[in-house]
Parts: C-alpha cells; sequence; structure tokens
C-alpha cells in the first residue's frame, strides 16, 4: 500500500462499493419486494407493500405473479436456456478454431486479428442484428443467391424462427467467446508442444492431451460470458425470433411496456436472476482464478 | 496442426470463416447504405441520398445529441468509479467485503440487461415517490444507469493494467521524496494512461450502444440513438439506418485507430526514454 494513506484507502474502496450497492443491489432488493406485490391502474402502476390504515398496518404480499408464471412462462424459460446453451455450444465450436488460429498467428499478425474481432463489437449492435433480416428474409441475399444457383425452386424460410435467433446469438456473442479464449491459449508455453512432438505425439494427440485442458480456464470463462447474458437477450429475440421462439427477456419486456404488468415484469426478473445465481457464481470464481494466473 | 507457427491451411480456413461470418452484415449495411432503391436487397445504382435523408431527420438528430451528451457524462463518472474500484481491487489484498464487492464488479457485466433496467427503474420510481428525486426520468437517470454497468468495465481495464504496472517506479519516487499524491499524479496515473482512455472509450460506446436499458430507465423527455433506430427497425426495414451504420463504422475506425496511434507513440517515447 505504498504511498496511499488509509483515507484514500477508504474512499477508492467506498465510492464504488457505495455506487455500486445503490444502483445494483438496492434495485434488485425492490425487484425482489415488488414481486411479490399487486398491479393497479395507478401511477406507479404497482400497491403499496405495506399500507397504514385505520385499522393498522396492513400488509400486500402474494405469491400470485409466481404462480402466474409457472403456468404461463415454464416454456419461453426453458426454451431461453435452451436456445442459450446451444448458441454456448455453437460459439464454443466456431470461435476456439479461430482463437487459436490467431494465437498461433505471427506476432506482429496478431493485434490486427484481434483488433478485427473486437470491431463489431464496437459497432452497434442493434443495427449487426437488424443487418440480418436483410441477409436472411425470403427476398434476401442468401434466399437470392440459391435460387440464382438452381438449388431451390421456394425461398427457405430463413427469418423469425428457431434458425435466424440462435444465428443471431451464435453471430453477436462470437467475440466474447473468442476474446477469453484467445488470452488462454496465447499463454501457452510452445516447447510443451514441441516436446510432445519430439516425443512422437502426432498433432491431434498433443492437442488434446496438452492444448486443450490447458485452455479450459478459457473455455470456461468463454462460456459464462456467453450463456449467461444469451439467456435474458430481449433484442435478438424480438427483431429474429419468430411467435414460436420467445425468450424469458423478452417476456420480460412486454409484460413490463406491453401490459404494464410490473410486479409480473419483477417476478419474470426474480426467476431469471435465481436461475443465473448458480452460474454467475462459478463465473466469478473462474474469472478471478484467471486473472490470479 | 500445433507445433508452429504461422499459417497453415486449417488455421487459414478457420480466419476466413470466421471473419466472413463476423463482416457479411457489416459489409451489407455499408454496400446498401449507398444504394438508391428504398429496398434493401435489390441494388439500384449508387447514390448518397440515404445520407441526406438521415442529415434532414430531426428525430434522428435529435436523439443522436442526446446520446453523445449521456455518453460523455456517463463514461467520465464510469472512468472515476472503476478506476477507484480497479485500485482497490489490485492493490488491496484484503479488505472486509472483498468477496462482495468482487462480486459487485463482475455481476453486472454479465447480468442480462433486462434486469439491470427493470431494476433500476425500479428504484428510480420508488427514490421519486420516497425522496422526490429523482424527479421524472430522463438523461439524468439514463446517465446513472450507464455509468453503474461501465463502470466495472472499466475496472477491469485498470486493474489488469495495474497488475502489470511496475511498482519500484513509485517506490522510487517516494524514496526521492515524492509525496504520495504526487506520485499517484505523475507516475500511477501516466503509467495506466492507456486502459484510463480505452476505458473511457469502452465505457461510452457501450452507453451510445445500450437500447434495453436506456428504454426502461428513459422517460419522455429523453430518446436516445438506439431507441430512435428501435422504434423505426420496428416498423420495417429502412435504408436511412445503414447509412447511420456505415457513418458508425467511419466513426469507431477513426477514434480506434487514433487511441491505437497515440499508444503507439507513448510506448515508442517511452522506449527512447529508457534507451
Amino acid at each position: 500500500m505504498t504511498g496511499i494513506g488509509r483515507a484514500s484507502r477508504w474512499a477508492l474502496i467506498g465510492l464504488p462499493f457505495l455506487w455500486l450497492a445503490l444502483f445494483f443491489l438496492l434495485p434488485m432488493a425492490i425487484v425482489a419486494g415488488i414481486s411479490l406485490g399487486e398491479t393497479t391502474d395507478a401511477i406507479p402502476p404497482y400497491r403499496p407493500l405495506l399500507s397504514i390504515s385505520a385499522g393498522g398496518i396492513e400488509e400486500h404480499l402474494s405469491l400470485a405473479n409466481y404462480r402466474l408464471l409457472a403456468e404461463g412462462c415454464l416454456k419461453a424459460y426453458r426454451d431461453s436456456f435452451g436456445y442459450a446453451a446451444l448458441a454456448t455450444v455453437l460459439c464454443l465450436a466456431i470461435g476456439y478454431p479461430i482463437a487459436f488460429a490467431i494465437a498461433r498467428a505471427r506476432s506482429r499478425w496478431r493485434q490486427t486479428l484481434l483488433f478485427f474481432v473486437m470491431l463489431p463489437f464496437w459497432t452497434s449492435f442493434l443495427i449487426r442484428v437488424y443487418a440480418w433480416i436483410a441477409i436472411l428474409q425470403p427476398t434476401g441475399f442468401v434466399n437470392r443467391l440459391l435460387r440464382a444457383a438452381g438449388i431451390i425452386d421456394a425461398p427457405l424460410p430463413l427469418l423469425y424462427n428457431a434458425f435466424s435467433l440462435e444465428l443471431g446469438l451464435v453471430y453477436s456473442y462470437l467475440p466474447f467467446m473468442i476474446l477469453p479464449l484467445y488470452a488462454s491459449l496465447s499463454q501457452l508455453d510452445d516447447s510443451l508442444v514441441e516436446a510432445a512432438a519430439d516425443l512422437g505425439a502426432r498433432p491431434w494427440r498433443s492437442f488434446l492431451a496438452i492444448v486443450l485442458p490447458l485452455s479450459l480456464p478459457g473455455v470456461a470463462a468463454g462460456t459464462l460470458l456467453v450463456f449467461i447474458p444469451a439467456v435474458g437477450e430481449f433484442v435478438i429475440p424480438d427483431l429474429l425470433g419468430g411467435p414460436n421462439t420467445l425468450m424469458i427477456g423478452k417476456v420480460l419486456w412486454q409484460e413490463f411496456f406491453d401490459n404494464v404488468d410490473w410486479p409480473a415484469a419483477a417476478a419474470v426478473a426474480m426467476v431469471l436472476v435465481a436461475g443465473l445465481t448458480v452460474p454467475l457464481l462459478v463465473a466469478q470464481r473462474f474469472l478471478e482464478r484467471g486473472r490470479a494466473a | 496442426m500445433t507445433a508452429a507457427r504461422g499459417a497453415t491451411p486449417f488455421r487459414a480456413g478457420a480466419l476466413a470463416f470466421g471473419f466472413a461470418f463476423l463482416y457479411l452484415p457489416i459489409l451489407v449495411l455499408v454496400v446498401y447504405s449507398f444504394n438508391r432503391s428504398r429496398l434493401v436487397t435489390v441494388w439500384a445504382g449508387f447514390s448518397v441520398h440515404w445520407y441526406g435523408a438521415l442529415a434532414a431527420d430531426a428525430r434522428f438528430r435529435a436523439a443522436a445529441l442526446t446520446s453523445l451528451e449521456i455518453g460523455i457524462a456517463a463514461a467520465s463518472a464510469a472512468l472515476v468509479i472503476g478506476t477507484c474500484a480497479g485500485f482497490a481491487m489490485a492493490r488491496f489484498a484484503r479488505f472486509r467485503g472483498r468477496l462482495i464487492f468482487g462480486f459487485l464488479l463482475m455481476a453486472p457485466l454479465v447480468v442480462p440487461e433486462v434486469i439491470l433496467g427493470l431494476s433500476l427503474l425500479l428504484l428510480f420510481v420508488a427514490a421519486e415517490s420516497v425522496l422526490g428525486w429523482p424527479a421524472g426520468r430522463g438523461i439524468l437517470t439514463v446517465t446513472i444507469a450507464h455509468a453503474t454497468f461501465a463502470a466495472c468495465f472499466v475496472a477491469v481495464l485498470v486493474r489488469a493494467q495495474l497488475a502489470r504496472f511496475d511498482r519500484t517506479l513509485e517506490e522510487a519516487a517516494l524514496d526521492l521524496g515524492a509525496r504520495p499524491l504526487t506520485v499517484l499524479w505523475r507516475v500511477t496515473l501516466p503509467g495506466i494512461a492507456p486502459a484510463l482512455v480505452a476505458g473511457w472509450l469502452l465505457a461510452f460506446t457501450l452507453s451510445l450502444d445500450d437500447l434495453v436499458v436506456a428504454s426502461f430507465v428513459s422517460g419522455p423527455s429523453a430518446t436516445t440513438l438506439p431507441m430512435a433506430v428501435y422504434s423505426s427497425v420496428r416498423i420495417g426495414v429502412t435504408p436511412e439506418i445503414n447509412a447511420l451504420a456505415t457513418i458508425f463504422l467511419g466513426v469507431v475506425i477513426a477514434l480506434v485507430s487514433l487511441a491505437g496511434w497515440l499508444m503507439a507513440r507513448q510506448e515508442r517515447r517511452r522506449g527512447t526514454a529508457s534507451a
């Protein structure tokens, strides 16, 4: 703690701690509270959890929102986890060779290649997702190409279904998989691989025995960075998904904006947080360990 | 395939496929922003018509200004909060609540945006009814929300840079009689300047790019650029959005190249200073 006094130590910890407690932790507690409330036609559209009347303090807590959720949203909830899991696996399958190739490229190329992985991330996410509509729609690129080549007669249904949803998820989250994989793979000691080759291991064998196990921290970090946000994704199911591919993030949005049912939206959020708590705790462990290494 | 460095057919193929996938939509956006036709999929000749239409659209202009205002304020606040947090995590190995602190810094990086947005909105509504602040929702509430999650990204960058920072420089300055604050200002902060620049830019981009959180916590007085884009995309595909995306891309490439150039220049200077 060279040169940093006690007061500055408190300031450095205190400012971000207070900020996050106030604007991250406290809001979560409020969501939990309101999820137990009732909707009314008022501003704001929910009834206070406690009210003071002549008869004393009354509480209006109920699990009604959760009961409704269990009936109506189970499929969306299950599907969200399924779509996100599949997207994570696909990102891993596509991202691993790319990260590997970048990590093994000559050093003057590496920064440039990484820059081009990052570049799409710096441009509007919403607009990039929207671009897929023009590519996938019945009169879009892919269909016209396939028709011109004589492979199909009628346009393929590529848009507003599970295919386009999954494509959008993989497309949007791929850089978040590549970067931690690259971070792990670039630290790999070349001499280990060379030693394996000298001892007669075939390339695939040395990959499975050396490269893959040593890159597992990157695999774990990438998996969590893709999976957790993808479960609650709203923009992609909204723009590229169809009527049968509802995701929980969109359910929450609809409850809030279309039905103006804030307590129901809060209940959806709570269930989503509950489902993500374990992955979040795992994420913290892995990301901390990766940093320590 | 693991032994040598450099290109092999497998690696070149992986990269070609990966970049084709990442850049196909961007290429389509840029090319069709110069299309004369209203149809986004039929090429009808070169034209800059949609750039003119975009510039003449008062809705987009106002939204862009709102987004810039929020982005600059949120990125600056996030830089201060995130730098403090990055210092705390990098320099203080033990303090009470470090585990919770670490969790609070990590969670906003991955928690779905709908949850961040909804929870902050409910906080603002509750605070208004109890404290009378913030009065209504708009630029201020969006700025607070963006600063909150962007600060966590800044913290990651600052922490990583501090971990690489050579502490003997600070010790030398202290031994030579510099006061702690002078050391911070003249040695430590310049040393981590690349992370500070990158952090601010990242925070600014995150703010400029955010639709979901802003939709929740904004009010009728403040429509951000992504909100304006979203409402026009909902109505249908329009080439003006392509023009907007192309401008975005140009600005981002210019900014990132500038940052890269500044960093390379700093590295060179440091190289000649130490030689």
